[in-house]
């Protein structure tokens, strides 16, 4: 999961990609280009300050009259406060709209992901889309906030402070600029290497995180067969690599460094050089000199910035690309036509056919074209060997998957004609991996049907046997989840029962709804549960006898197809596939004794 | 599950930090009747000085390196700083001799300044790759020491403290104090120096300007003060909602299938909104601050600076300062305030590396309630397969008092199989983690062959004492891999043979690339049944002396659950084995049964006594026939 299986484009265009971020950037379009203005504003002022201390060494010192220095120090200050101010404001005109540009995008992001399919969602590990829901935005963000507006203001900052060398002295001006070429094409250089390794360490440190995540969520497992120095020395290994990797990156950057400190004081040393030369033959005044080389001195940061600012809007727009991905996902719409609705009530599912998108090419399709009737009330178990896709089946009736073959109808209906928030109105569903939020348990039972009344609440969970609820510190109102206090898996398991019945629903998926529950319970909760089956058509997976004498009638699912349908009874006798299910007895042998002994 | 529920800031958090989509929900394997209260603390408490002491430990082996590290920015900040004076020289001296045809004094200059530049950029390299070493090696050793410290913590802390917060220790918090070590105290040390040095030089200069340019460092502090604290404020509250956010967007993700199957698609988004809000406002807080500090820092230096060269003109019309020594005191006057803004910076990662190194001290300095023994003992030698147990006078009760299992004693024989059974809440499951040492009794001892556990190293433990939970987690890897960690060094052969004895080799080999499937990736989807087979796998891969099984076999179906029973007569035949369930299946192939009741074994005997009885099991056991029906 460390692993990004996102592939990484090679050819693609920085800007390209942060032209996208258009749509969003729009809105502020004006507080950055006002941001843009108060930088250069300021930045101006910065290359004006050397001139006014030329003008006062040359003249109120030169001449010593100080009557005429008050006028050229005003004008500094003028000029400090202004750049202070504009500095100030630049900031503040884009503080909080950037802040709404982050919150848009990420709330986009979010509602996009919980629009897009299950399958989506089955290929990306959640820590992908998380990072670009933080980090990813982040980075966004912050390229709007500062390198776009630096790009632009250190270039012209960059072009009027190369003209102004040049109007002082042009000989300098050239020596001054000469690194400039090299000193950006050995950043660059610098860079790209940096930025190799950077994705290798983030690459590494992912892995480590794995290695991390997982020593923690499988902890058990880790000391019940005390395997702490099997992990650990894998651990050992990769933060080794890390390390090596890190230390690469901190000589490819001391490098960089080097370049950057140490060409333009080569050239400021050549400058100088020729500069004091041509004062001492009076080609040159004192105050221009000291002019020039605090503009130079001033330009440094500029050019020192453009390759590290190229570095950034690089990053950004991979942000970009990252964030564009998931955004660019089509998703399924749903497109109800009015197809005239049959009489036929219940379920229906007829040559239903479906494959992982992401399944082996050479493998065949895990459902093969499925038929089976549900009646209007009736409650039909589902069983099959583990694998044979089940809890599938079970997915493709409220659309988390999409059959890709074949069609499902409701009382007549196709289920594709159905908007999906109203079908899943219709179908409610108890999970077997019973999921909890962090919420009360209240909140996560009435997820179900939200106009749930108190005595439907109640009803539920007694229909679930959770009446361990009462006994949690703050009864339904208590926090569990995440951040609240952790349930067992039966807990767990009876409240998403709960959640599915609350609402009374039409029609109504159990996958293996008791598997976590102690004998005890589960005989409860079967009594209660047939109450509510009365009222609702059903489709319940079954792992065990006891599950399936829930149901009207049972349907075996083998080799991707319904391989047989009838109640308990005439499928021990006519199914072998049923009876080595139910039973474990070989498919050959004779109907299953143990079970046949303990039916009178 | 895997939710880290606290980033240790909205920037840089790490790529797949939080990436595992969890394989398996049911990690809450222990029983929540059974389980201690959480502590209401949001946090680990800290004791008073963890986090100086940590910080001391991690610098103290590298004190050497990091004096070097310090002479050579100290060196190379020197050189670079001598920039200024150098062209005051040039001005004052170098000109005036060379107008007078002595080329000297200038040609010295220049050579000086090509010299200062090129050792700057000489100790500049040096000095990255110098102080880049230092912190790798700090990092290196931190991890090592959480994940070390988080893998001997006791289980009842795990269960305690979730997941998503010990991960983040170990990842964002180490990130945090990456960002400070890597950018930020190199940046400091630089400002630092380079402020020192320039305050020196302005002083030896003219004591008078150096003076009157020193005395900005009081309203600069205030502005850094009140900055620091108000920023402090923001980043609390922006702290908050990224943590509010990030738990919500993985929950959200992590329960796509319940969110959809239940429309709580537009609930979530008004949710998630207002966090989002929140988090937005904090951030805007937070740059509008900078803005404030940037603005209000820059306008005061920029009035010093007018200030010292008005004075430095009347001193210069005095003829009491060279007008050289002021153009090189403007100069570095530039350069001082020049970091103010990395300031700010240093000041923002200070933070957030402060408050991690807090929470990680915090975790190491919490001691495992179970601890490894100073001096091991080993099992005696045994012929036998399995070994003898013995609980005596075992007592367990939670810190908070709450008696979950009073005083009993219990022998199991070598090789006897024994079926626990009785509602959820008896204390199965604490007694089954008590013989797997994940918890010590509260008096009491347990015994392995007469041996204490608490006297076993963990190698000798687990080669004794191996426990098979519902919880069937696989780690990323091959399924041959996670089958081996049963046995490291295990060969194929064996994984493979382990696998066909408990009946999981058909479906095995029937994913895309058999043993070699990557259990996280493509065509990797493996039900909960299926996890659990491998779990078993690796069990008896391990060929343990005693095995426990606690509610091991929930997801099996019949089969399943059946080859794993056969695998119990035949390849585990002899061991000890204590099982947990809630199938009265299971119970059959028992030779004896336990029935507990609130902590207490109520019921004792073979399974054909009790059935036969008139106790409990007698009825859970007609129930459960029923049932069968």
């Amino acid at each position: 999961m460390a692993t990004n299986q996102t592939p990484v484009p090679v050819h693609r265009s920085t800007v390209r990609s942060l032209l996208r971020l258009w749509p969003y950037a729009r809105e502020v379009r004006w507080r950055i280009v006002g941001s843009v203005a108060a930088a250069l504003i300021a930045s101006g002022s910065v290359l004006v300050v050397p001139l006014v201390l030329r003008g006062i060494v040359d003249g109120p010192i030169a001449d010593h009259d100080l009557r005429a220095l008050w006028p050229l120090a005003g004008l500094l200050l003028l000029l400090g406060l202004v750049e202070a101010g504009l500095f100030g404001v630049r900031r503040v005109i884009v503080a909080r709209p950037l802040a709404r540009v982050e919150r848009a995008m990420r709330g986009d992001l979010y509602a996009k992901l919980q629009r897009l399919p299950v399958s989506f969602h089955d290929r990306w590990p959640s820590g992908q889309l998380l990072s670009r829901a933080t980090s990813d935005m982040f980075t966004m963000r912050l390229f709007l906030a500062f390198p776009l507006v630096f790009l632009i203001v250190n270039s012209l900052v960059f072009l009027t402070g190369t003209v102004l060398m040049f109007t002082l002295d042009w000989r300098l001006g050239l020596i001054t600029l000469l690194p400039a070429a090299p000193l950006m094409v050995l950043t660059r250089h610098f860079e790209s290497r940096y930025a190799e390794l950077a994705r290798r360490s983030q690459d590494q440190n992912g892995d480590l995180a794995t290695v991390i995540e997982e020593s923690i969520l499988g902890i058990r497992i880790l000391k019940a067969f005390g395997r702490h120095r099997t992990m650990a020395e894998r651990f050992k290994r990769q933060t080794r690599e890390l390390r090596g990797t890190e230390l690469a990156k901190a000589d490819q950057l001391a490098n960089l460094w080097a370049v950057i400190v140490g060409l333009p004081e080569f050239a400021l040393g050549c400058a100088l050089a020729v500069g004091a030369i041509r004062v001492a033959n009076d080609e040159l005044t004192t105050g221009t000199l000291v002019a020039f080389l605090s503009t130079a001195l001033a330009l440094r940061w500029p050019v020192e910035s453009l390759g590290w600012l190229l570095a950034y809007a690089n990053e950004a727009a991979t942000a970009t690309d990252r964030f564009f991905e998931v955004m660019d996902e089509p998703e399924h719409p749903d497109q109800p036509s009015g197809h005239p609705v049959r009489a036929e009530q219940g379920i229906r599912f007829s040559g239903v056919r479906f494959r992982y998108p992401d399944a082996p090419a050479d493998s065949p399709d895990l459902l093969r074209g499925v038929d089976l009737h549900i009646r209007s009330g009736e409650t039909m178990a589902l069983v099959g060997a583990t694998g044979s896709g089940k809890t599938t089946l079970t997915a493709l009736l409220p659309r988390l998957y999409e059959a890709t073959g074949g069609r499902i109808t409701l009382d007549g209906t196709d289920i594709r004609d159905i908007t999906r928030p109203q079908l899943r109105e219709l179908v409610s569903v108890a999970f077997e991996e019973p999921t909890l939020f962090s919420a009360t348990v209240r909140e996560n039972v009435l997820m179900g049907a939200p106009d749930a009344t108190a005595e439907q609440l109640t009803a539920a969970l007694e229909t679930a046997q959770a009446g361990f609820v009462e006994r949690l510190p703050a009864g339904v109102e208590t926090q569990v989840g995440e951040q609240g206090l952790s349930l067992s898996g039966g807990q767990r398991q009876r409240l998403a029962l709960a959640r599915a019945v609350v609402g009374e629903p039409d029609f109504l998926v159990l996958d293996d709804p008791l598997s976590a529950l102690d004998v005890h319970t589960e005989a409860l909760v079967e009594q209660a549960l047939r109450q509510v089956l009365g009222g609702t058509t059903a489709l319940v997976v079954a792992h065990r006898p006891s599950t399936v004498l829930l149901a009207d009638r049972v349907a075996v699912l083998d080799q991707g197809r319904i391989a047989a349908v009838g109640t308990h009874q005439e499928l021990l006798k006519s199914s072998p596939v049923y009876r080595e299910l139910m039973s474990g007895e070989a498919a050959t042998g004779p109907a299953a004794p143990a079970l046949e002994g303990s039916t009178a | 599950m895997t939710t880290t529920v606290e980033p240790a800031k909205s920037g840089k958090s790490d790529e797949s930090a939080k990436s595992a989509k969890p394989a398996d929900t049911a990690t809450g394997a222990a029983e929540a009747e059974e389980l201690p209260p959480p502590d209401e603390g949001e946090d680990i408490p800290v004791p008073p000085g963890a986090a100086r002491t940590l910080l001391r430990e991690l610098l103290g082996p590298h004190r050497r390196p990091i004096a070097v590290a310090m002479l050579v920015v100290m060196v190379q900040q020197a050189a670079l700083q001598s920039g200024p004076l150098l062209v005051a020289l040039a001005m004052d001296r170098g000109i005036p001799a060379l107008r007078d045809h002595d080329s000297g004094p200038l040609v010295a200059v220049i050579a000086a300044y090509l010299g200062c530049g090129l050792l700057s950029t000489v100790l500049q390299r040096a000095f990255i790759r110098l102080s880049g070493r230092i912190n790798q090696d700090i990092l290196l050793d931190l991890r090592g020491r959480i994940f070390r410290h988080a893998q001997r913590l006791s289980l009842d802390f795990h269960e305690r403290y979730t997941s998503g917060r010990i991960i983040s220790r170990a990842t964002s918090d180490v990130d945090a104090l990456r960002e400070l070590l890597s950018e930020g105290l190199q940046e400091l040390l630089t400002v630092v120096l380079s402020v020192c040095y320039i305050a020196v030089v302005l002083l030896v200069m003219d004591w008078r300007l150096g003076l009157a340019a020193l005395v900005s460092f009081l309203p600069m502090y205030l502005i850094v003060r009140s900055f620091r604290r108000r920023s402090l404020r923001v980043y609390r509250r922006s702290r908050t909602a990224a943590a509010g956010l990030i738990v919500k967007f993985s929950e959200t993700m992590n329960g796509i299938r319940p969110v959809q199957a239940f429309r709580r698609e537009a609930a979530n988004n008004a949710a998630f909104d207002t966090t989002n809000r929140q988090s937005a406002a904090a951030t805007a807080d937070g740059l509008l601050e900078m803005a404030r500090y940037v603005g209000f820092s820059r306008a005061t230096a920029n009035v010093w600076i007018t200030g010292v060269v008005v004075l430095g003109a009347f001193l210069v019309s005095d003829g009491s300062l060279e007008l050289g020594v002021l153009t090189a005191f403007v100069l570095y006057l530039r350069r001082l305030y020049d970091p103010i803004d990395q300031l700010a910076m240093f000041l923002n990662s200070y933070q957030s590396a402060a408050a991690a190194l807090e929470k990680m001290a915090g975790l190491l300095a919490h001691e495992p309630t179970v601890a490894e023994p100073a001096s091991p003992l080993d099992l005696p030698a045994n012929a036998l397969k399995g070994r003898e147990v013995g609980f005596e006078q075992v007592r367990f009760a939670y810190r908070t008092g709450k008696e979950v299992l009073p005083s009993f004693d219990l022998v199991l024989p070598a090789g006897q199989t024994t079926a626990v059974v009785g509602a959820t809440g008896a204390g199965k499951s604490t007694l089954a983690k008590l013989l797997a040492r994940f918890y010590d009794p509260t008096s009491g001892r347990i015994t392995l062959d007469g041996v204490d556990l608490r006297e076993l190293s963990t190698a000798e433990l687990r080669r004794g004492v191996v426990m098979v939970t519902q919880e069937s987690f696989l780690f990323s890897g091959t399924v041959a891999e996670n089958i081996a960690i049963g046995r490291p060094g295990a060969t194929r052969e064996e994984v493979e043979q382990a696998a066909r004895e408990i009946g999981a080799y058909e479906f095995i080999a029937a994913l895309p690339d058999g043993f070699d499937t990557d259990v996280r990736k493509r065509g990797g989807r493996i039900s909960a049944g299926q996890r659990q087979l491998v779990a078993f796998a690796r069990a008896l891969l391990a060929d343990p002396a005693v095995l426990i099984l606690d509610e091991a076999t929930s997801s099996l179906d019949v089969p399943g659950e059946q080859a794993v029973q056969r695998a119990m007569r035949t390849v585990l035949a002899g061991r000890t084995a204590v099982i947990i369930a809630h199938r009265l299946s299971t119970v059959e192939i028992a030779d004896r049964v336990l029935v507990m009741d609130q902590g207490r074994i109520v019921e004792d005997g073979t399974p054909t006594e009790l059935i036969d009885g008139r106790g409990r099991f007698a009825d859970l056991h007609h129930a459960w026939r029923e049932s069968l029906v």
